[in-house]
């Protein structure tokens, strides 16, 4: 204590921004997103300026010829939503989910096998952290029915669980898949629950059974690829070196005409020369018609040749910017556009969500290799470093608590002062560790960017709000759906 | 709210707690500063946390998870060390000066010494 000295009013931790011709203001706080009228517009310009004791600010407004209940009504609504506090704004804490949180997901790396060699895989890469050697290379049936039983118990009373398939390259192992699809039906079935699949693959191996398969089962598919045959073909590449894109085509073509029932996605990996969102997007998108393109710049540890460089990144920012000016066209008219990095915000942007961690790795998600080993997810499969435990023994609590206190937004020093940490949360655990070492690390490298980005997806949801609040009300199940 | 349109869910629940705030008498209770005691039937609400008590470790300042002062890990009783260390205050506290000059000579640092505070008898 050093004084007992009435605390002056000033702005609370929020992000201001403009759209349509009106203000608003994303608080940090909570992840809320007001519209502001012009009265607290003009007092929190004010308090901007110069910080004011509450009788001031009444004063002010009452000079103005606002009535004095009018006026403390404005001062007392923006305390209350701590849009104004007294004194400093202290970083609020947010608290980490209990740590018997039960799970939703599970990734089940079925193999660390790939016909391809993409020079850039987190998994087998320059950058690796992966350690597979003498561990089983396919999932066999025994541990994948541990999985699905452990999904089903640690998920407690969740009424629906999800299940990922991931690799390496998951259609090596099919059979594999096939088989989990029916058992994990079984299990639910027999709970009175539900349980649906996704899969990541790079479409190589795509057949007509296949398609059929996932189609009839809802099968949820991202493939991974990068753009037009010169973009795909730079690196993603057989181990000869060949590129994948004409292999690819006609199988993409069969799976988006013959799979209906669930979206099909891409998702582009950007590096050094395959930067050009844009022609990227309308190919995917337009050509081969693909329901959503997203975007995310490869993961490296920052000397790799592959990376994209720090000049090129700004373009692709400007990229974005236009597909997100394109997304707005579209949803004012009530269309949704494919573009997926601004669904995934906005959808973000509707709950409001303040996150404690910047995913759900480890608390509402784990990762499970070929032979049974957990962990945080998919990009940790195999890495002794990051193993969480077994499929047979559970989940190790000790390791999970260090990993989640590491993660914790609260923890990253650089998080405190940053408007846009409840939807970064210092960003991937994964990409931390590649770049830093550490997967506690805020990832230094993205945060301009990021904001940025978060300012942009604002801009969307304030336009939005004014001319078709509707188009926002989709958003509100995205993540369950996902 | 009248001058704030809550735009996404987590406004919302602001909303919804701010309207029941505003509705609730004010009494006192968005005022910029309360004392820790107040007299006859002004005590604040519980729990009602002090300024700056829950800022900084303080021992003998904090409050307790209730907001009072009951459960202190260094009871208020005992000396107030942060009025010791770093201002005057018109209270009893040690007087490092001329009566108690080794009272805090084992507490380096509060956090992590404040169990090796002692009691003061003028």
């Amino acid at each position: 204590m050093t004084a007992m000295t009435a605390h002056a009013y000033g702005p609370g931790e929020f992000h201001a921004f403009e759209s349509a011709g009106r203000k608003f203001i994303y608080l940090v706080s909570s992840g809320a997103v007001f519209e502001l009228d012009q009265a607290a517009s003009e007092l929190l310009a004010e308090l901007s300026q110069q910080r004011m004791h509450r009788h001031e600010l009444i004063e002010n407004l009452v000079a103005k010829g606002y009535a004095q209940d009018d006026a403390e009504g404005l001062v007392r609504e923006l305390y209350l939503a701590q849009v104004v506090v007294a004194g400093e704004a202290v970083p609020a804490v947010v608290s980490a989910p209990p740590t018997d949180f039960p799970l939703a997901s599970m990734v089940l790396n079925i193999t660390n096998q790939c016909n391809l060699s993409c020079t850039y895989c987190y998994e087998f890469g320059a950058d690796k952290i992966a350690t597979p050697a003498g561990k089983p290379k396919y999932m066999d049936m025994e541990t994948a029915r541990a999985s699905v039983d452990f999904l089903m118990r640690e998920s407690k009373d969740r009424q629906a669980v999800h299940i990922t398939f991931f690799g390496g390259e998951t259609l090596m192992n099919f059979k594999l898949l096939r088989e989990v699809v029916v058992y994990a039906r079984e299990q639910a079935a027999l709970q009175g629950r539900t349980v649906d699949f996704s899969l990541t693959t790079n479409a190589t191996l795509l057949t007509a059974e296949i398609i059929s398969f996932l189609a009839e089962n809802a099968i949820g598919v991202t493939v991974s690829m990068d753009g037009p045959a010169d973009l795909q073909d730079k690196r993603r590449v057989y181990k000869n070196g060949r590129g994948s894109y004409a292999r690819i085509e006609p199988r993409l073509k069969a799976l988006i005409d013959g799979h209906r029932t669930r979206a099909i996605t891409a998702r582009v990996t950007l590096t050094d020369g395959v930067t050009d969102v844009l022609r990227i997007y309308r190919h995917l998108k337009d050509e081969l018609g693909f329901h959503e393109v997203g975007f995310a710049p490869v993961t490296s540890s920052g000397e790799q040749d592959y990376s994209v460089k720090a000049e090129d990144m700004e373009s692709v920012l400007e990229q974005f910017q236009a597909l997100a000016r394109e997304w707005l066209e579209y949803a004012l008219q009530g269309r949704m556009h494919g573009f997926s990095n601004v669904s995934e915000t906005i959808g973000e942007l509707v709950k409001g969500v303040n996150k404690s961690h910047p995913c759900g790795a480890a608390i509402g998600l784990v990762g499970v290799s070929p032979g049974g080993d957990i962990s945080p997810c998919h990009r940790f499969t195999d890495a002794d470093t990051h193993s969480l435990g077994h499929i047979s023994t559970g989940i190790d609590k000790a390791k999970q608590e260090d990993f989640l206190t590491r993660g914790h937004v609260g923890a990253k020093y650089d998080c405190q002062k940053c408007w846009a940490r409840p939807l970064c949360a210092g960003g991937c655990h994964h990409e931390a560790f590649v770049r830093y070492g550490d997967t506690g690390h805020a990832n230094l490298h993205y945060c301009d960017w990021i904001r940025q980005w978060t300012d942009t997806c604002l801009r969307i949801y304030g336009a939005l709000s004014a001319h078709n609040p509707e188009f926002l009300e989709r958003f509100a199940e995205r993540k369950a759906l996902a | 709210m009248k001058h704030l349109r809550a735009l996404n869910n987590k406004a919302r629940r602001i909303e919804e707690i701010v309207d029941a705030a505003a509705a609730a008498p004010a009494d006192g209770e968005d005022q910029d500063v309360v004392a820790l005691q107040q007299g006859g039937n002004n005590q604040p609400k519980r729990p009602h946390v002090p300024m700056g008590c829950s800022l900084a470790f303080s021992p003998g300042w904090e409050v307790d998870a209730t907001g009072g002062t009951a459960g202190l890990c260094q009871p208020v009783e005992r000396d107030i060390y942060d009025c010791y260390v770093t201002c005057f205050w018109p209270a009893q506290v040690p007087d490092h000066v001329n009566n108690s000059p080794d009272w805090a000579s084992q507490c380096a640092t509060a956090t992590k010494d404040w169990r090796k505070l002692d009691l003061v008898f003028p």
